[in-house]
């Protein structure tokens, strides 16, 4: 633990933790908010044929079209999630 | 009711599993600058290797926050997540360069400066917010004394000394810390 505090090595600590890119701090904190979309859109593909069969032929465009715009890492998986079933 | 700033990481655990996002919002914020450090300074990931453990890292949290026993252990699980996810970043993809490479020996160093940077910010926090932002634009974001100047609208000549005078505070605050913890183990 820190014993002693010369303003340099204080300089120096506080240069180590750097803000994050902002844009990553964003979308983890969308998380819960990409969740939920994971979750509906998983939900409406196993209850509507229709839409399955649509995300199935192009799911970006599928997703659009509905209005949903999940970040990539959702659409991963959701790609994943149809494939799997 | 608190704030989630001003939360303990075991009660911002506990409304994160109750559904609360902006207690969500605090914990990535809180220790986002870690997890980043960790990846670019401890183990050296490339900025699309360190984007990629640092979204899964949170990913992960938030699907698992229910495993975690013990809201307090936080800051630890956190940094077990990351390195793993570091180490499998370093191994998996394709490198030459073995995990003993990429870190070097000053790489456990290096990681001891993290926890030691981030006990800092910690007492950071209980500075004035007049302080904790002009040390955070000073040394973590790299913003010039003109810059500085102009974002808050103090003359350029008196950055330096508001500078030294917050590190002060700083330096107080950190051996006052120090002293209350000495105090309690003995």
């Amino acid at each position: 633990m820190t014993r002693s505090f010369d303003e340099e090595r204080l300089g120096e600590l506080l240069r180590l933790l750097r803000p994050a890119p902002a844009s990553w701090v964003r979308a983890a904190q969308e998380l819960p908010y990409a969740r939920r979309t994971f979750d509906e859109i998983v939900a409406r593909a196993e209850a509507d044929l229709a839409f399955r069969e649509a995300l199935v032929a192009d799911l970006e465009s599928a997703l659009a079209l509905e209005g949903y715009e999940p970040d990539g890492r959702i659409v991963a998986e959701i790609r994943a999630r149809l494939t799997e079933s | 009711m608190s704030t989630p700033a001003t939360l303990s990481d075991a009660d911002l655990v506990q409304r994160c599993r109750a559904g609360d996002s902006e207690a969500w919002n605090e914990l990535v914020e809180r220790y986002s600058r870690y997890v980043y450090a960790i990846c670019v300074r401890g183990f050296r990931l490339s900025d699309e290797d360190a984007e990629d453990v640092f979204q899964d890292v949170f990913t992960r949290a938030f699907m698992r926050l229910e495993t975690l026993r013990d809201g307090s252990a936080l800051k630890p699980w956190l940094a077990q997540l990351t390195r793993r996810r570091c180490l499998d970043a370093i191994s998996g993809g394709g490198r030459e360069q073995s995990v003993e490479e990429v870190m070097g020996d000053e790489g456990s160093s290096d990681m001891e400066e993290i926890e030691e940077a981030f006990a800092v910010r910690e007492a950071v926090a209980g500075l004035s917010e007049a302080c904790q932002d002009i040390l955070d634009r000073f040394f973590a974001q790299d913003q010039s004394y003109r810059t500085i100047s102009d974002e808050l609208d103090i003359p350029a000549g008196t950055i330096a000394s508001r500078i030294a005078r917050c590190l002060g505070k700083l330096r107080t605050e950190l051996e006052g810390r120090n002293e209350a913890a000495d105090g309690s183990s003995e």
